[in-house]
């Protein structure tokens, strides 16, 4: 990087640092830290704080990798993406993981040369209008002004959902999150629409947050998650099992708190033995240290710590776990056993 | 050039490609062109292995698969089941019509402010100095956001027009400004619409014929005639006496508040009156600084010579300054205006539909087709401003001074 | 004598000058000739007075009344109640962010700013090696660092924090400056000519060597190409310094399978920092933003374009067509299609386009579109400069028998360039402006962060108050760049007379 920024400059004809696929681990190590693809800016999921850290609920999930891999949480690198630019992004290996709210689709996962390996929440588009409009289900919009960020999958899901319905509406485009808030708190359309993560966390920043009210209908399902590039296998799986790693630590009410202390002796549970490190070697199979897990854990919590942290039912955004809940809680997270 | 003379034709050496002047330049030129097309040829060879690196191809035929997604501004009719292609048609009718009506209020809102800043009044000049100042060296994005903002915020929404709600329409309950957009009375042509369309047309023509005539007179005889009083009478008189006599074909269907929102009439959209603003309002700044130095470069020794001869200021100004000025001040006008076509890609910050936000947004994001897209989108914008620059050179050409 | 008598009265001194009457001299008579000379200039005045007083006394209030210290919006509201105030800004979010605005998230200092201002608990802390050397936690540091500028003011972490990126725009002042004013000693254009590796250096660190092995390499490919332009011409001298370039610079070998010595720099960069280790911490380009981002993208591209720009405008005069219409297609193509379509280009095609694995970071790609974009804009400046000489000056150099290079170099360009400053300080001002754009394909400029800053908890919701922050600052800066751009358009005016 150092002296590719200099002669990169001058050569256009293409002298940089070429992308053997396999070996972005080994990238990683030797830059000593994570590059992630982040999104600009989005309320309990990623932003930065006074100093310039960024925080939320995808970060923390970059953090968790960034403490597997390199045994340090904050040796990461966040590159703001577009919803635009994210996938190019990734393909072209300017980043190594992507994390920003982006929804698992058959097209994505095939068409674009990535791979998507797993999901960190569980979503699903949804609708926020006033409280006094006195509207209880999104059937009874027809003729109304919908706020809609471009470049998503929400255009596509609305158009279907209002054409099924038979009923007519306006879409007014909006390019960020920020506006669509704008938009929707002045009045100028009657009902905003995005992932209800994102409506919830948006009607969290509103003067009067109880003036407002997501409709039941949920119209698509948004599975967001990480995303890695097509090809190398190895750091899929480290991405997919530090994701596995914080869900399983949660089913097994490993916290920050106590990790340690489990982690410092064989428990009688030996799946916690196994993902500590006190027993068998699950780290090096992955080319991780044996006590990735702790680190990971120690550094960013479980999920359920995550999910509370940023995102949860005692922060402005307020999320109820629904179907991010763990399986054993009728939800949908459900770690892949370590053996 | 130099001495020819015992030159003999027949030894040619290779040497003379480079040291001869007669042979030289093509030389250089033949390199020129096969480096180009080498370079051309690695682009596209790069091309086309990253394509198939990613298991893409190029191909427009996504072109005609459906959308799927919706137009809120749309001149011609568009639905989600439309094509890739109609969508692209849409967002190009709605840029040109941004800039169009862009072009046209820069000008006179130019034209104006430079007019005023040249101006005795120094709290006028003042004024316009500061606005085209402030317009001038801030970002068009920033004024696009702060007009937009303004716009959604100052003005009042829908509901407040119902009963209670502290707003109400203007101009006899016809016209409703709401920070959806503006709604406008829509007019239904009824049966028999058609004469009184073809009767106004008829004396706008005749108009224009009476202004010739009129100005033929009076290099004839010197006698005018009062052109303005009948230009305005022929421009009423016979459109009103066709919509009477044809027992009033043409009706206005007035905007009403319906479930959510107006229905009826016309909606301009607050998103095309933003962008609209912020783009005539930038680029009236630029303008009024080319009126006030065209007008400045004309000399002062033209008025003085045009009141010597006894004319009148508005004259002068009309028939010696203005001519002059104009060959100065219309072929930056025109850069300017493809400055605003240009300029009106930026319609993505207030979500306005165009051709960026539709072919070059929307649809490259579903499809993944980048390269198509940017291309197709570069080609419209390349053939706009050819041809508005070839009509800058048409004008240039017509009005040059010819000299000997 | 005696008809002296007769005169009743004699002035001996002179009448002191009579005040004009009331209503023709001082404010009155201004005002009645300024203001109230007829009816429209009195409506006119009396309208702009009042569309004064209506625009100030809607803003005044609410930016009189802001409000500073406050933690959050909402905190910004409570405060607005408890003060009783219909309408305040809340000045606040600038306070806090400012700045986030100017560097983005472009890392301080944290060395200097602890050892300067924080000794004490940098000492309890284990010393600077174990806070910040290679083997320290990150998450230890941040902790620490965090802690540390909780205490310190955004002055003191503006001026030490800060200090590469500041000592940068400073320099690039000193360096611009005499090329914007020609009084200033001749000397200090080796100073601008050395600037852009300074800069390069500054605001990216890593080794100090880098910046001037490349520095090297540029000037010993001039070199070489002028002792060869002395045997062979220009055309021969220009060829053997690209090629020189190329050999230095990049790797050609490879290509026809051959390995090496190629290319220089790297080998010679390697030996002389494992020699002399010097240089700053090395930054990556992801971590640029805010105002700065758009002083590197617009300087840069400016100033890498300039080069280009000329060599298009040259080639548009060519008497080649093949050369004239290249330059010609490319400058109309650029020129035709926007800015941000360009960026498109620069942020997902650019990479179509390059070698397959060949890959560079998004600010990279952004300043070579940016340069190819200015570079058309530059060409048409100059070739309004070039055509702008009296016909007479081209052809006294052809008269002295300077081959096409000298009598650009000596005679053409010198007083061409002169003339078109204005108008490439001009296109500076545009392009800088045009910087905003980059929001678009996620790069962190003033309007992108100040959506990072409403994403968060506490600042959701702001607009005016950072729209106005942001157009103040561009508009400082453009504003004081327009005045130099029309003193020079004046002076050049008059030189010319």
């Amino acid at each position: 990087m150092k002296k590719s920024i200099f002669l990169g400059t001058l050569a256009v004809a293409g002298l940089a640092a070429g992308l053997a696929s396999a070996q972005t681990l080994a990238d990683v190590q030797a830059r000593g830290s994570l590059k992630c693809g982040s999104n600009e800016g989005l309320a309990g999921f990623a932003f930065p704080d006074a100093n310039g850290n960024m925080q939320g609920f995808d970060v923390a999930l970059c953090r968790a990798i960034a403490a597997a891999t390199l045994g340090d949480a904050q040796a990461v690198e966040f590159v703001p993406l577009t919803s635009q630019t994210r996938f190019t992004a990734l393909a072209a290996g300017e980043v190594d993981v992507l994390v920003r709210n982006s929804t698992w689709t058959f097209t994505r996962d095939n068409d674009l040369g990535l791979d998507f390996v797993g999901v960190n929440y569980y979503d699903g588009q949804g609708f926020m209008v006033r409280k006094d409009l006195g509207v209880s289900s999104a059937r009874e919009l027809d003729g109304a002004t919908v706020c809609i960020q471009t470049g998503t999958t929400t255009e596509l899901n609305l158009a279907d959902f209002f054409r099924v319905n038979a009923i007519s509406y306006e879409p007014v485009p909006v390019a960020t999150n920020a506006e669509g808030q704008q938009q929707y708190l002045a009045g100028a359309c009657d009902v905003y629409t995005t992932d209800i993560s994102g409506l919830a966390a948006t009607r969290a920043t509103f003067e009067n947050a109880g003036d407002h009210v997501i409709l039941p209908e949920v119209v698509s399902k948004e599975p967001l998650g990480p995303v890695v590039r097509h090809g190398d296998n190895a750091w899929g799986d480290i991405v997919r099992w530090t994701l596995f790693a914080l869900l399983a630590a949660e089913e097994h009410e490993i916290t920050s708190a106590n990790v340690r202390e489990i982690a410092s002796a064989a428990t009688d549970n030996p799946e916690i033995n196994r993902m500590l490190g006190t027993e068998g070697e699950l780290g090096q199979k992955l080319g991780l240290s044996s006590d990735w897990i702790v680190n990971v854990i120690s550094s960013v919590g479980n999920y359920g710590e995550i999910f509370e942290a940023y995102i949860g039912e005692n922060t402005p955004v307020g999320l109820a776990r629904g179907l991010n809940a763990q399986w054993t809680n009728g939800g949908l997270m459900y770690a892949m056993p370590f053996n | 050039m130099a001495d020819m003379t015992g030159t003999p034709r027949d030894t040619f050496r290779l040497s003379q490609l480079l040291y001869d002047a007669r042979y030289r330049s093509m030389t250089i030129q033949v390199i020129a062109a096969m480096l180009l097309m080498l370079s051309l040829a690695w682009l596209v060879d790069n091309t086309v292995q990253n394509l198939a690196a990613l298991g893409k191809d190029f191909s427009f035929r996504f072109l005609w698969t459906t959308a799927g997604y919706d137009i809120n501004q749309q001149i011609i009719p568009f639905s989600s089941q439309d094509t890739h292609a109609r969508a692209a048609l849409v967002g190009i009718l709605n840029t040109l019509l941004v800039a169009f009506m862009g072009c046209i209020l820069a000008t006179v809102i130019g034209v104006l402010a430079g007019v005023l800043r040249l101006s005795k009044n120094f709290v006028v000049a003042g004024i316009m100095t500061f606005y085209v100042e402030a317009m001038r060296n801030t970002p068009l994005l920033i004024w696009i956001l702060i007009v937009f903002a303004v716009m959604t915020e100052a003005t009042p929404q829908p509901r407040d027009f119902r009963e209670g709600g502290g707003a109400s329409m203007i101009l006899w309950d016809s016209v409703a400004i709401s920070n959806r957009g503006v709604f406008v009375p829509k007019p239904l042509w009824g049966e028999g619409s058609g004469l009184v369309v073809a009767v106004f047309l008829l004396s706008i023509a005749a108009i224009f014929i009476l202004r010739r005539v009129a100005r033929k007179r009076q290099e004839q005889t010197g006698e005018q005639l009062p052109v303005f009083r009948l230009s305005l009478a022929l421009f009423f008189i016979p459109a009103l006496l066709a919509f009477f006599v044809m027992g009033q074909p043409i009706t206005l269907e007035m905007p009403e508040l319906g479930g959510f929102n107006f229905v009826g009439g016309i909606q301009i959209r607050n998103s095309l009156i933003a962008l609209w603003l912020a783009l005539s309002l930038y680029t009236s700044a630029f303008i009024a600084e080319i009126v006030r130095s065209g007008i400045l470069a004309v000399s002062r020794g033209q008025t003085e010579a045009a009141f010597a001869l006894g004319m009148q200021p508005n004259r002068t100004m009309q028939l010696v300054i203005l001519p002059q000025a104009l060959r100065v001040i219309i072929p930056p006008l025109i850069s300017q205006f493809l400055n605003l076509t240009k300029n009106s890609s930026l319609a993505l910050a207030v979500g306005y539909m165009d051709v960026r936000s539709t072919l070059g947004g929307i649809t490259i994001n579903q499809t993944g087709r980048e390269i198509e897209g940017i291309l197709l989108l570069g080609t419209f914008y390349l053939i706009v401003s050819l041809i508005i620059s070839s009509a800058m050179n048409y004008y240039n050409s017509s009005v040059k001074l010819k000299e000997r | 004598m005696s008809n002296q008598s007769t005169v009743a009265f004699v002035r001996r001194e002179i009448l002191p000058p009579a005040p004009p009457p009331p209503g023709q001299a001082g404010v009155v008579k201004w005002m009645r000739e300024n203001l109230f000379s007829s009816v429209t200039n009195t409506l006119l005045t009396i309208l702009s007075i009042y569309l004064i007083w209506s625009v100030l006394s809607a803003i005044m209030p609410w930016t009189l009344n802001g409000i500073w210290a406050a933690g959050s919006l909402s905190e910004c509201r409570e405060i607005r109640d408890a003060r009783g105030l219909e309408s305040a800004a809340c000045w606040a979010v600038i306070n806090e962010r400012w700045l986030q605005l100017l560097f983005g998230f472009y890392p301080t200092d944290d060395r200097l700013l602890s050892s300067l201002f924080y000794a004490d608990q940098l000492a309890a802390a284990g010393g600077l090696e174990a806070v910040f050397g290679a083997g320290s936690n990150a998450t230890d540091r941040i902790a620490f660092v965090n802690a540390m500028k909780a205490e310190l003011s955004n002055l003191t972490i503006f001026f030490f924090g800060y200090w590469r990126p500041l000592v940068a725009v400073l320099l690039l002042v000193v360096a611009v400056a005499p090329i914007l004013y020609a009084s200033l000693p001749r000397g200090m254009l080796l100073f601008s000519l050395a600037y852009p590796f300074i800069g390069v250096f500054l605001f990216w660190g890593g080794s100090v060597w880098g910046p001037v092995m490349v520095a090297l390499g540029i000037v010993a490919s001039l070199y070489i190409g002028r002792f060869v332009a002395a045997g062979y011409g220009m055309l021969g001298g220009g060829l053997a310094a690209v090629a020189a370039f190329i050999i230095i610079f990049l790797n050609p070998l490879p290509f026809i399978d051959h390995g090496g010595l190629f290319p220089l720099l790297p080998h010679v960069k390697g030996l002389a920092a494992s020699v002399i280790p010097l240089g700053l911490p090395a930054i990556p380009s992801d971590q640029f933003g805010g105002f700065m981002l758009a002083i590197i993208i617009g300087t840069s591209g400016i100033v890498l374009s300039l080069p280009i720009g000329i060599l298009l405008a040259l080639g548009r005069q060519s008497n080649m067509p093949f050369i004239r219409w290249v330059c010609v297609t490319f400058i109309e193509v650029i020129r035709g299609v926007p800015l941000i379509v360009w960026l498109f280009v620069a942020s997902t095609l650019l990479k179509y386009f390059l070698p397959p694995g060949s890959s560079f970071d998004a600010l990279l790609r952004v300043i070579i579109l940016v340069t190819l974009f200015a570079s058309a804009y530059i060409a048409e400046v100059v070739r309004g400069g070039l055509a702008a000489l009296p016909k007479g000056q081209y052809e006294a150099a052809d008269s002295l028998g300077l081959d096409y290079w000298k009598s650009m170099q000596l005679i053409v360009l010198p007083q061409a360039l002169k003339i078109s400053i204005p108008g490439i300080v001009n296109t500076f001002i545009g392009l800088f402006k045009d910087t905003t754009l980059v929001v678009f394909v996620g790069l962190r400029d003033p309007l992108g962060l100040t959506n990072a800053i409403r994403a968060t908890s506490e600042w959701n919701g702001i607009y005016w108050e950072l729209y106005i922050f942001v157009a103040l600052l561009f508009f400082t800066f453009c504003f004081f760049m327009s005045r130099y751009s029309m003193y020079l358009e004046r002076k050049l005016q008059t030189d010319r007379r």
